[in-house]
């Protein structure tokens, strides 16, 4: 909301500067984005009239003028602009004259003729191309004639002035009217607001003889007051009407326009003006549309209405869009003699929905949808009568067409001062509130220790009593309510999760990998492009119904593909390595309870780059692993799969549990997201992780009797896996046996084709004596054989 | 025999004197003083004389060897001291090489972020609640006292799953499940991800983060509200740190509040960062809605409370002087370095 201070001097007083006034404005609630300064920076600017107007001799499209600036002599000026006439009163940049973005402009020649300056046009001057009247829009700035030559433009149009752009939160739908800023300033800095004038002096005739009007939806339609005035001449506004529009972001247009637009920038009232000729049988009614119904709107605009959509119709069909805009068939024009001026309160919701159906957003909508004060139809037409008046645009007939069907009555709220205290940790006296709510004129009465008040209509927000108490709080200021602590009640706790999850994070950054945050929204391709398997659970997905595209169109079932593009954007700019990790909810279109779909955490580890192949992430995986409590977890092959190497890839079974699946990631799969190297990938169900996690620690007392060790390679197939050498080893190797290590596998040079080499290293140790050989030979024969009789391993020598 | 031994004394001087290692006088040591050494010999041969030359002679050579010791030992100890030398000389290293690499991986910044938060509201005794990312529209609006039309609501403005089901577009309905779940005093924080039918750019996401405050409790006031929130903006962006309150509205707390920091790049003084105001904002926050605590089944007579919320990725930007958003979701490992 744009507010002129000028303009809202006229409706209390401001006796402090510009800085303190924003400063307690913001402090009272009324928040501001920014304060413009006008009329700074232009220089040497005055009034010229423009005597005589010449073709330039060698130029077609330039006029040579002389031009009155109030000096001894008329100076000559080149322009290039073909709205200006003779006799014309224009701004006039002398030389070294500087307009407000800094331009200078010196006296030249152009084409061969001396300039002694230049006519502004608004924009020069300043301004937006949105709030330039009209009648020079696309030209020099066309002055009333009411100037003297050679007066300052700055001064002789009054154009210094600052401009306050509050932001008007969806609550207080009467701050965006100058009367409801005018009433935060008085509340602020306390004072009376002068409310304008409304009463006309010479009314005659009565309006009921040339309209009439009917509501057909009441509950769409709360009132509608009609005025009529006749004799209009159309033509500019006074200037400090324009300039007020101007100030306040909108374009003058006309002395009728202007004058609803200034009523609705005052009251928050939109305004609408019927020529009456247009009005066929001379009734209006509101009423709904037909669905597929077409009207043209005054943007010259075709539109298509919708069922439901109100509309204020004549005796034969629509002439307006309630509330949103007016039609092209009864707009006032050039000729236009008697208005019809319309007043009216609609309901916010059609309104709102009208206006974002039709992608129309006008001043007028963008006020109704917020909520209108009803009681103000009466008054707002008044002030426009009023206006037109003085302005002398017009005669207006006496009375109004005002139908009401609903009436608004005001409830009263009980605010206890205890209350107040409580919730504002203050000890505020009766009086002091009392001041406030008078302030705000809030009418009050004092009964069992509390303020019974009525709020005045324009506060339709206030309902209840925590929203009197934020009124209190808002102009006590909460720059003075005390500071404390609250007694602290609870402590702070994590959740077994929470706790498992950070400990996740700190081992996997500890070790090297870094955490990635990706889109919980991802593109349905992803799941092609890791070639998750039709009917797979990861297809259960949740779809979005209103996307903001393609790519991020469903709720991710796994964090794969989001990791996979990660490594493919690291890839494609030459990171070498990459080691990343996410942990995050998955979400599968299984219905809970609640209707929700179903929620999972998952961690996923994705890398590339020199030596980060399936074993670096495995020990990587199984070190997290273990920091949670899950030690030795299986790792069981799986051949059947798109995503990763079918020759590398694993089930990770825990406690019989799959918990996820880990391996180097298929090469198509790689391909498909750009990645020129080897790639391996993993992703665990963290909530199954958090259900089989024990972070208990407990002691195992330090072996008091040495060890004995003993190293074995043996040669096997290469089908055998280590797993099941393990296995054997510790299913023979008795209670004896402490340790069992891998500590190489080899193929190659003396090592048959299909054969492998496997060591390991075997720690033998009692908890209560020291081992004799002979115990140890014993017990670790019974292994080899084993060995060689189940899986055919050959001992080699070492 | 004297003579033998002052001769062997003026030996050993002299024998020591040219050793150069540890192992040279030792040498000298065995030679002297081993089990064939010279002056072993003599004391050996010492049976064969008589009480009286036994009693002179031994003292004399009981003499000779202990000099003879004594000069060894600090031989030794010189030579020891020589070698000790030498070999730091030998190892020296060039210390400016640059040290081995184990490097560690960094955390997302948003996690640092959230964490340091979470730090920060644990230490007044806040626990940390989680909620579904996927929501319900009553828990994301209707039980927020959003009103029914409110323009958030919109498809415009919410990603919607049905016309009951939303990805969520704040961490508050973890509030209001809170409040259902758990009778007061409740004191609880709730970081999490949200969803916003905005367009990438350099200032908007359509997933970021908040962390979403909530306290509920006998008595408590706004005065409490300042008190928490000044001491949260303290401990996260130093102790100089000031903060102001500024009256706004939104649906589930009343009164409500944005609060701005002290610019903590000038201090107050006016800078870039804070668009030369000094200040900057950093959070919503109010005394919760009776409206709200009623539809958590809270009695709102005795119980007060206020609630706060903040964006991550905003507070995030700040800290670390990041200018775009959207760095936070490209995932480039030379960004995320940054945070180790």
């Amino acid at each position: 909301m744009l507010v002129f201070m000028e303009w809202l001097k006229e409706y209390t007083q401001i006796k402090t500067d510009m800085d303190h006034y924003a400063e307690r404005m913001i402090m009272s609630g009324s928040n501001i984005e920014t304060v413009a300064r006008f009329g700074d920076g232009i220089e040497n600017v005055v009034v010229g009239k423009i005597l005589t107007m010449d073709r330039h001799p060698d130029a077609d499209k330039l006029f040579v003028c002389l031009v009155d600036v109030g000096a001894t002599d008329p100076v000559q000026i080149v322009t290039g602009a073909p709205n200006v006439f003779a006799g014309a009163f224009v701004p006039v940049i002398l030389p070294d004259g500087v307009l407000p973005n800094g331009t200078v402009i010196r006296k030249g020649a152009i084409r061969g003729v001396e300039s002694y300056g230049m006519l502004c046009s608004a924009k020069e001057l300043g301004y937006e191309d949105k709030v330039i009247p009209v009648s020079h829009k696309d030209g020099i700035w066309i002055l009333g004639d009411e100037h003297q030559p050679g007066a300052d433009f700055v001064t002789a149009l009054g154009l210094s002035g600052e401009v306050v752009d509050f932001e008007i939160t969806p609550n207080r739908p009467d701050c965006l009217s100058m009367i409801g800023m005018a009433r935060e300033t008085a509340a602020t800095f306390g004072g009376k607001i002068k409310y304008p004038d409304t009463i006309c002096t010479r009314e005659s005739g009565i309006a009921s003889d040339h309209i009439n009007v009917t509501i057909q939806k009441p509950e769409l339609c709360n009132r509608y007051t009609a005025r009529i005035v006749e004799d209009i001449k159309i033509g500019p506004s006074p200037w400090w009407l324009q300039k007020r529009l101007m100030y306040a972001g909108m374009r003058p247009i006309n002395n009728i326009v202007d004058v609803t637009n200034y009523v609705m920038l005052e009251y928050g009232q939109p305004i609408h003006a019927f020529d009456i000729r247009d009005i066929r049988g001379q009734k209006i009614e509101v009423d709904t549309a037909a669905e597929g119904e077409t009207f043209t709107t005054l943007d010259g605009q075709e539109r298509r209405l919708s069922e439901g959509m109100l509309l204020i119709k004549d005796g034969e069909g629509a002439i307006a869009i309630a509330g949103v805009m007016g039609g092209r068939n009864s707009e006032i024009k050039e000729d236009t003699k008697t208005i019809v001026i319309e007043s009216a309160n609609f309901d916010c919701d059609n309104i709102r929905l009208t206006s974002k159906k039709l992608g129309l957003r006008t001043e007028a909508s963008s006020r109704f949808e917020k909520g209108v004060d009803a009681g103000l139809t009466v008054i707002a037409a008044d002030r426009v009568c009023y206006l037109i008046e003085s302005i002398g645009a017009g005669k207006v007939i006496g009375g109004s067409v005002d139908v009401h069907p609903v009436t608004d009555r005001p409830g009263t709220i009980f605010v206890r001062i205890a209350r107040i205290n409580l919730l504002l940790g203050v000890t505020l006296e009766k009086d002091v509130i009392a001041t406030m709510f008078d302030g705000l004129e809030i009418p009050w009465t004092w009964e069992n220790d509390g303020f019974v008040v009525t709020p005045p209509p324009f506060r339709r927000d206030l309902k209840a009593e925590i929203d009197v108490i934020e009124e209190v709080a808002r102009l006590y200021g909460y720059d003075r309510l005390p500071v404390t602590l609250p007694k602290g009640n609870c402590e702070a706790r994590k959740t077994d999760k929470q706790v498992l999850r950070d400990l996740t994070k700190a081992t996997l950054v500890g070790m090297g990998a870094s955490e990635v945050q990706t889109y919980s929204f991802v593109s349905p391709k992803g799941l092609d492009q890791i070639g998750v398997a039709e009917g797979a659970k990861e297809r259960l997905t949740v779809k979005l119904l209103n996307p903001l595209g393609e790519e991020n169109s469903i709720m991710r079932t796994t964090l794969l593909p989001n990791l996979l593009e990660v490594l493919g954007r690291n890839f494609s700019r030459n990171i070498p390595s990459v080691k990343a990790f996410e942990m995050g909810n998955t979400f599968l279109n299984i219905d809970t309870e609640e209707g929700l779909p179903t929620e999972n955490e998952s961690l996923c580890i994705a890398s590339y780059g020199p030596g980060e192949d399936f074993f670096t992430l495995k020990g990587l995986l199984c070190q997290a692993l273990s920091k949670l409590g899950i030690r030795d977890p299986e790792f069981v092959p799986v051949q059947e799969t798109k995503t990763y190497h079918p020759g590398r890839c694993a089930n990770i079974l825990y406690q019989g549990r799959n918990v996820g699946m880990i391996g180097e990631f298929h090469p198509d799969v790689l391909e498909r997201y750009g990645i020129a190297a080897r790639g391996c990938g993993c992703e665990c169900d963290f909530n199954a992780l958090t259900e089989l996690a024990d972070t208990k620690r407990y002691y195992t007392p330090l072996p008091r009797y040495p060890s004995t060790a003993r190293d074995i390679a043996l040669l096997v197939d290469d089908a055998v896996q280590v797993a099941d050498i393990e296995a054997l080893i510790r299913k023979h190797g008795t209670e004896l046996l402490e340790e069992v290590v891998l500590f190489d596998v080899y193929r190659g040079k003396q090592v048959p084709e299909g054969k492998k080499s496997v060591a390991f290293t075997l720690t033998y140790r009692a908890k209560d004596r020291t081992l004799t050989d002979q115990e140890v030979v014993e017990v670790h024969e019974e292994v080899l054989s084993s060995l060689r009789e189940e899986l055919n391993a050959v001992l080699r020598e070492l | 025999m004297q003579e033998q031994l002052t001769k062997i004394l003026q030996e050993a001087k002299e024998q020591l004197n040219k050793a150069l290692t540890p192992g040279d006088a030792e040498e000298v040591r065995i030679r002297l003083l081993g089990k064939k050494g010279s002056l072993t010999e003599i004391l050996r041969s010492m049976g064969t004389l008589g009480p009286e030359e036994r009693k002179t002679l031994g003292l004399t050579a009981n003499a000779v060897r202990s000099e003879i010791e004594g000069l060894l030992e600090s031989k030794f100890s010189q030579l020891k001291e020589l070698q000790k030398e030498m070999k730091f000389k030998a190892e020296r290293i060039d210390v400016t090489e640059p040290g081995k690499q184990i490097p560690p991986g960094s955390k997302h910044p948003i996690t640092v972020t959230i964490d340091e938060i979470s730090r920060v509201f644990m230490s007044m005794g806040y626990s940390i609640a989680e909620g579904p990312e996927v929501e319900t529209v009553f828990f994301n609006f209707d039980a927020l006292n959003a009103a029914p039309n409110h323009p958030s609501r919109d498809m415009t403005d919410t990603f919607y799953i049905s016309d009951a089901v939303l990805l969520r577009t704040q961490t508050s309905p973890v509030q209001a499940r809170t409040l259902l779940a758990q009778n007061p005093p409740i004191q609880v924080i709730s970081p999490g991800r949200c969803f916003r039918c905005d367009s990438p750019d350099a200032t908007h996401s359509p997933m970021f983060h908040q962390v979403e405050g909530l306290l509920v409790d006998e008595g408590i006031s706004m005065a409490d509200l300042k008190g928490t929130l000044d001491s949260f903006a303290k401990q996260l962006f130093g102790s100089n740190a000031k903060t102001k309150f500024r009256p706004h509205f939104f649906p589930f707390t009343e009164p409500s509040a944005e609060m701005d920091v002290s610019c903590f790049k000038c201090g107050g003084a006016g800078c870039r960062v804070c668009k030369g105001s000094g200040w900057i904002e950093i959070l919503g926050c109010g005394m919760v809605h009776p409206n709200v605590l009623a539809v958590g089944g809270v009695d709102t007579e005795k119980y007060t409370g206020f609630a706060f919320g903040m964006g991550v990725e905003r507070i995030a930007m700040l800290k670390y002087g990041v200018d775009d958003i959207r760095l936070f979701y490209e995932n480039d490992m030379r960004f995320i370095a940054q945070f180790k």
